[in-house]
């Protein structure tokens, strides 16, 4: 009875020391129940903000495997936890509804974009690297060995980390391709 | 932090880093003076003590200027530039500089429009041994002369050159009175005797004491108890003289002795997370990870003529052959054999330039199948647009990896050309496979910031449906391409067969370790273990390293770059945060805050120090960048080879002679010392010499990239481009976020109150902005941030700025600034000039459809241009460079 | 209409049987919190030091999961302002941080290159007025001009916002601007569903589950920062994280804000650090600077949000002398308690009256 009664913000206000029902009689349900999605994460991971050169550390914060809050990390002797508006919306960028998740596939001439299996897709790319390499292979050039291909080229790594630059460079250099850039020529 | 003055100049720092503005923002409340110098008045401006405006392509003339004015006032700090700098070296009597030429050195040849470098060399003691051995003299005169060939200068042979420049040898006539004429003061006394506060106004349009007011500030707060540091970005490298204006302000900090010691230095801010590490371990043609050159083949046909130039050069890069042997067992392990030169055959070798530019007007001339994009867009955030749209149409197939739909990937349904009818979509032969990639969170691994450090990232999520890592994605590719070779007797994939392709797997999808590749980059010892760093590196082909420079990430079976040690419980170096490379450096060549004795130049900048007592060096909480017991009065024995060749008070230890270069001996390809050339497309004529541009400017010739003359009346305005705090370089992770889109919402460029009234254009209108090369529209905003400048005879510059970020897809959308560049570039390093060319302004929107190209061939011909027009799908060849 | 003498103690705030106006020790336990309570907490936002990077609204975005700006459909959702760098207007009920853009120019003797006004124009702009750039067409509402009249007598080489631009001194002002978190919140107490309330930390929420979207709140804020939504007509605005306070965490906006310009923490504290920099800003010559919403004899009773501007408060598009709405409450309730009465009485007497008939 009692607890029904303190459920009725009328009869807190009455009661209650907040008799402007201004404050505390004021709360509701929801307010009472309050909690701050950064507490009920499953787990916090450390990160590193995916946007300019700085390197400023996020906390990322994870529930039922979906990130719920992208924040800096206040440990960073970089950021000490402060963020600019990219990398503020971390959590937007990551979470985007827009986002690209099945391989899209745009045949030769053709006016719309396809479905097409991602193994099916890695076959397909393997096919077209063996071909453009052994078709545009040069064994010399000027008379002077140079060992490669020029039918393939790569643009891209400054987004990417290290390991995936080590080992595009590891590939590409094995297949034989030389030009490979990334956005530090310009 | 520890700065007394600093100078940010090239860079918007406060809107493209802001979180590390906050330093900025500290020293200042701690009493430095900030200064912005820029053509347009940004937040950066906003918050510094003093704006200066100058006219955007020239900075030389600015820095040159103040160069000129320490020395001319003898402010430079004398002890520092005797003991650390080349200051005193001879330069050879054949040397003839710009000011005796009129814009061009000696050794300039027009016909290949590259210079020979020869008399630009110190005058070398006549005694042999004077310090460096030269084990293979044949070899290594050899390599300096196939060095000079032009294709090895065209591939970019500053960056050839590792990270410490290149190979000298003999040692260098000194003179330590700097009086000697034709020493490398004198010679740079002379160079910039004209460079005057009365041209920086004519030229720049800066005001004398504006001028005055920058040059009193640093040099008030350089030398002993004092330093200054300068700042800069893309806004100096993205210039057709760009690795020149970042010499230019190397030359003045030695001057003032502001490298390597604390609150000094000059700091590239980079734009992109990782942008440093792939230059590191490199994703360019022209290098192989660790700065080492990817082998020419003029040059570089075995193993022994690639380490010829380093066999006996002074400096850490003597021990090149260690590098490259380590790097080749990494890739091909048990394969590479000394009997088979460590397999460096399978190198392939480059002939020339193969960068991104040359690449696309390679695929516009239909010569390249296959095209890899990993997170980049460059139909947005490349110069010249239009040309990378043809180039994409031209391929046989694309893979595109990213995280949302981009212009690059849909180009056959969202290009301007296909508005035109320059670009059909159904007659579009390019096959394309949009690969979608997983984001930062859903993967583990390193960026490599700014300032070379590397942060371990931990994987905190699974990525969505296909989303996969490029890790996933490469090593896969790599995997399947082995499946499919395995049985191959063709000696061609050798390579590939041999290569060492095994890497734990994890989870559902497979996803490589990427602590295992990290391990791999660290390199392993004979006895399997980590490697503590790159002195352990032997050229037996005992030791392994992916990357030698980044050796020791992975010290003690620890990921370095994974420690997390909070901020506040450390010093201000912070050491135990991530991992820097060299050996966990954070201020490079750091010897050099300390005086040749070892001690430190003062109590208030003391940083490193030789300890007597205990026989090593000491500092404040860095790793010290130098061997770290060798005295200060060390004196390299006859004989002695890389860095023990280096004496004590050499502490510029990547370069062979251990100094500091105020002249570049060797190099830079366009010259020993920066010299004012104009953009290649110039709103006004070169005051300081005859020769109007960089020489060896290099040019793509053809209908989609022709160029402006200089000084003309069709297309009189400056036009210089930039980024927004509140987007990210082509947009694909900002235009498609909708709270940073409401931030910025639209393609917008912003013109002077001057200019909107010569030309007619209102606040919040539009405008069509018009180049040789396309006519974009935008929002206009008419702000006196931007500033008319008066330059020579009185001649009004305008200046527009425009932001790049815009394209065709995502929740903002508009034109793209880029399009109206011109790709014309720095020899030195292959970047196109972003900052400054001329355009047309006018009021109201663009024409659409094939009124546009008429538009644009109605200005070219007013200019006296050859024509533009594109037949229908873009396949046209070069007409010359 | 009955008027209230200005010598009536409503208006002093010394009235203590008023606690709708002047100072006010502590607010939550006013509002029926224990004493125990946590402090009151506020934003001392020091605009010398802001960037104008806009990390603020962003992160206050992403934490509060707030729709995009929809501008009040005085221009296209997503359309360039014209307004210097603001695109985002003001605050509203999707927008509770937002970053104010003011730009100043006058001109100043230099030698040598200058392309600036004729003699008399630069005259003109050293007395503070500027001439806007081409005034707008009529009826297109994007046009708006971007120079303002520039306090140029006040205005020194040591303000933070200003640099010496060539032959101009330029003036950038950013300023985030926020909820107030008055001591007397009008919103709250014209509030009739309790929606409304005043937290343990002090500060003002909008209870979510309770608004029925009436919009009375809206006209009784002094400062016009709580606004409704367009779907279901329910008040949004800043509630300086309360569930962030909850897991002991600032706000998002002070979290992120790169140079410190968002300050969070307990209000006395911020009251002293604000204090300590107007001091030292007033040392340096920046004789522009002042404190608003600090004062606590202020029409609002003090804020718990307050801010360090280098301009007048218009000048940032905040009103120069707030006042409560419901300062005059008490006054007027006792007025219509004494109208009340007499109607009763009428009405008696006419009962009454008729009674004896």
């Amino acid at each position: 009875m009692k607890t029904w009664l303190d459920a009725w913000p009328v009869f807190r206000q009455l009661t209650g020391p907040d008799p402007l029902g201004r404050g505390r009689a004021a709360r509701s349900k929801d307010t009472e129940s309050v909690v701050a999605r950064t507490a009920t994460a499953d787990r916090v991971v450390q990160s590193v903000c995916p946007y300019c050169s700085v390197g400023c550390a996020q906390r990322v914060y994870v529930k039922d495997e979906r990130v719920v809050q992208i924040e800096g990390d206040p440990d960073s002797p970089v950021n000490r936890g402060r963020l600019c508006p990219k990398g503020s919306a971390s959590k937007s960028l990551v979470t985007s509804p827009t986002r690209v998740t099945k391989v899209r596939y745009r045949r030769p001439y053709g006016t719309e974009w396809e479905d097409l299996d991602l193994d099916t897709a890695m076959e397909m790319i393997a096919d077209r690297v063996l071909d453009a390499r052994r078709r545009y292979w040069q064994d010399e050039c000027d008379g002077k060995r140079v060992n490669r291909t020029m039918g393939i080229a790569s643009l891209g790594g400054a987004a990417l980390d290290n390991e995936e630059n080590y080992l595009m460079k590891k590939l590409y250099s094995a297949m034989g391709a030389i030009q490979i850039e990334n956005q530090a020529r310009i | 932090m520890n700065s007394d003055c600093i100078v940010i100049e090239g860079s918007n720092m406060a809107e493209c880093h802001p979180v590390a503005f906050q330093w900025v923002t500290e020293a200042k409340a701690r009493g430095a003076k900030v200064v912005h110098v820029d053509p347009r008045f940004t937040r950066t401006s906003a918050i510094a003590d003093l704006h200066v405006p100058l006219r955007a392509g020239s900075d030389i003339v600015f820095l040159g200027a103040l160069v000129n004015h320490v020395l001319s006032n003898d402010l430079f700090f004398r002890d520092y530039v005797v003991a650390y700098t080349n200051a005193s070296s001879i330069i050879r009597e054949e040397f003839q500089d710009a000011e005796d030429l009129d814009g061009l050195f000696s050794g300039w040849d027009p016909d290949s429009k590259q210079y020979d470098q020869a008399s630009w060399q110190y005058e070398v003691e006549d005694t042999p041994g004077g310090g460096v051995a030269e084990d293979d003299p044949a070899g290594a005169a050899e390599q300096e002369r196939l060095s000079q060939h032009e294709s090895v200068k065209d591939s970019d042979q500053a960056h050839a050159s590792g990270s410490g420049g290149p190979p000298l040898h003999g040692r260098a006539k000194r003179d330590e009175t700097l009086q000697h004429p034709r020493c490398v003061f004198q010679v740079l006394k002379r160079h910039f005797a004209r460079y005057t506060p009365e041209m920086v106004a004519e030229v720049c349009g800066v005001e004398p004491e504006a001028f005055l007011k920058v040059a009193e500030w640093i040099t008030a707060n350089s030398g002993r108890e004092r330093t200054t540091a300068f700042v800069y970005s893309v806004g100096w490298t993205q210039h057709t003289v760009g690795a020149q204006y970042i010499r230019t302000a190397s030359i003045l900090q030695a001057l003032l002795g502001n490298m390597g010691r604390p609150g000094g230095g000059i700091l590239a801010l980079r734009g992109h997370a990782s942008i440093q590490g792939s230059t590191d371990i490199p994703t360019l043609y022209n290098l192989l990870p660790g700065y080492l050159p990817m082998p020419h083949a003029v040059q570089h046909q075995s193993l022994d003529d690639y380490t010829a130039d380093a066999a006996g050069t002074g400096g850490f890069w003597g021990n090149k052959r260690a590098y490259a042997v380590s790097l080749l067992k990494a890739w091909w392990g048990d394969a590479a054999t000394p009997e088979n030169d460590f397999c460096f055959d399978y190198v392939p070798k480059i002939t020339g330039d193969h960068s991104s530019y040359r690449t696309v007007a390679d695929m516009i001339e239909g010569k390249v199948a296959g095209y890899f994009l990993a997170g980049e867009n460059p139909t947005v955030g490349h110069a010249n647009g239009r040309m990378q749209r043809f180039g994409l149409a031209n391929l046989e197939w694309l893979v595109v990896r990213d995280l949302q739909m981009i212009e690059s990937a849909s180009f056959w349904q969202t290009a301007p050309e296909i508005e035109t009818g320059e670009l059909v979509t159904d007659q579009i032969a390019t096959e394309v496979f949009f690969m979608p990639a997983a984001s930062h969170v859903e993967k583990d691994g390193t960026f490599t910031q700014t300032q070379r450090m590397l942060q371990w990232r931990f994987k905190a999520i699974e990525p969505p449906g296909d989303c996969r890592s490029d890790l996933w994605f490469y090593f896969h590719l790599g995997r399947i391409l082995r499946e499919r070779l395995k049985d191959s007797t063709d000696p061609r994939d050798r390579p590939l067969l041999d290569l060492t392709w095994d890497y734990p797997l994890h989870g559902e999808t497979q996803d490589p370790s990427a602590d295992a590749v990290l391990r791999e980059i660290n390199g392993v010892g004979p006895d399997g273990r980590a490697l503590s760093g790159y002195l352990d590196l032997k050229d037996d082909g005992s030791t392994t390293s992916g990357c030698w420079i980044y050796s020791g990430v992975y010290a003690d079976e620890v990921n370095q770059a994974a420690r997390k040690r909070p901020g506040r419980e450390q010093g201000q170096v912070a050491s135990e945060w991530g991992w820097s490379w060299p050996y966990n450096r954070r201020v490079l060549y750091n010897r050099a805050s300390a005086d040749p004795d070892g001690k430190p130049w003062s109590e208030r900048k003391k940083y490193v120090w030789w300890d007597a007592e205990a026989g090593r060096w000491a500092s404040t909480g860095d790793a010290v960048d130098f061997e770290a017991t060798k005295p200060p009065d060390y004196v390299p024995p006859p004989g002695a080879k890389a860095q023990a060749a280096l004496s004590g008070r050499d502490p510029f230890v990547m370069q062979s002679d251990g100094k500091a270069w105020l002249f570049a001996p060797k190099g830079v390809v366009d010259g020993p010392l920066p010299t004012h050339y104009e953009p290649a497309e110039s709103p006004v004529g070169n005051a300081l010499y005859a020769v109007q541009a960089n020489p060896t400017t290099e040019h793509i010739q053809a209908p989609y990239n022709r160029e402006a003359p200089s000084s003309g009346d069709v297309f009189p305005y400056s036009v210089t481009t930039y980024r927004l705090t509140e987007h990210h370089t082509a947009g694909a992770m900002s235009r498609t976020l909708p709270y940073l889109s409401e931030l910025q919402p639209e393609f917008f460029v912003e013109v002077s109150p001057e200019l909107a009234a010569e030309r007619g254009l209102e606040n919040g209108g539009w405008a069509t902005v018009v180049s040789p090369r396309a006519a974009i529209e935008a929002r206009v905003l008419v702000t006196e941030r931007i500033r008319p400048l008066r330059t020579r005879g009185g001649k009004v510059v305008h200046q527009i700025g425009a932001p790049y970020h815009w394209g065709e897809v995502g929740i903002s959308t508009g034109d793209s600034a880029n399009d109206l560049l011109p790709v014309v570039m720095d020899p030195n390093t292959h970047i196109q000039e972003s900052k400054a060319s001329t355009v047309d302004i006018r009021p109201g929107r663009r024409p659409r459809g094939p009124e546009l190209t008429e538009l644009l061939e109605e200005y070219r011909s007013r200019a006296g241009i050859a024509s533009g027009r594109m037949p229908v799908g873009g396949r046209v060849a070069v007409e010359g460079t | 209409m009955t008027t209230v003498s200005s010598a009536s103690p409503a208006f002093t705030g010394k009235d203590p049987q008023n606690r709708l106006f002047g100072p006010l020790p502590d607010v939550a336990a006013e509002a029926g919190y224990q004493e125990d309570h946590p402090a009151r907490v506020g934003f001392f936002t020091d605009t010398s030091v802001c960037i104008g990077c806009k990390a603020c609204e962003v992160a206050c975005k992403e934490w509060n999961t707030l729709p995009m700006d929809d501008s009040y459909g005085t221009r296209d959702t997503l359309g360039l302002s014209g307004m210097s760098y603001d695109n985002t207007g003001q605050l509203g009920a999707n927008t509770w941080r937002h970053v104010a853009f003011i730009e100043q120019v006058r001109t100043v003797d230099l030698p040598m290159p200058s392309v600036g006004p004729p003699p008399d124009a630069a005259a003109s702009r050293r007395d503070g007025i500027v001439d806007a750039p081409d005034e707008a067409e009529p009826g297109d509402s994007v046009v708006t001009a971007q120079t303002s009249v520039l306090n140029a007598e006040a205005l020194s080489e040591y303000d933070p916002q200003t640099s010496q631009s060539g032959d101009r001194e330029i003036r950038w002002l950013m300023a985030s601007d926020v909820c107030k978190h008055c001591t007397h919140a009008g919103c709250l107490d014209v509030c009739p569903t309790g929606a409304l309330f005043r937290t343990e930390f002090g500060t003002v929420v909008v209870q979510g589950d309770i608004c029925n979207g009436c919009g009375y709140c809206v006209p009784s804020c002094p400062y016009g920062v709580i606004n409704q939504r367009k779907d279901d007509g329910r008040v949004f605005k800043c509630t300086m994280c309360y569930d962030r306070l909850t897991d002991g965490l600032q706000p998002a906006c002070a979290t992120a804000c790169p140079t410190q310009s968002i300050q969070f923490g307990n209000l006395d504290e911020l009251q002293a650090r604000a204090d300590a920099r107007l001091e030292t800003l007033k040392r340096q010559g920046v004789e522009t600077a002042r404190l608003y919403g600090r004062d606590e004899d202020d029409g609002v009773g003090g804020n718990g949000a307050f801010f360090l501007l280098l301009d007048e408060p218009e000048v940032y598009g905040l009103p120069p002398d707030p006042i409560v709405t419901t300062r005059d409450l008490p006054a007027m309730w006792r007025s219509a308690a004494a109208a009340a009465a007499m109607m009763v009485g009428v009405a008696l007497s006419a009962v009454l009256g008729s009674r004896r008939r």
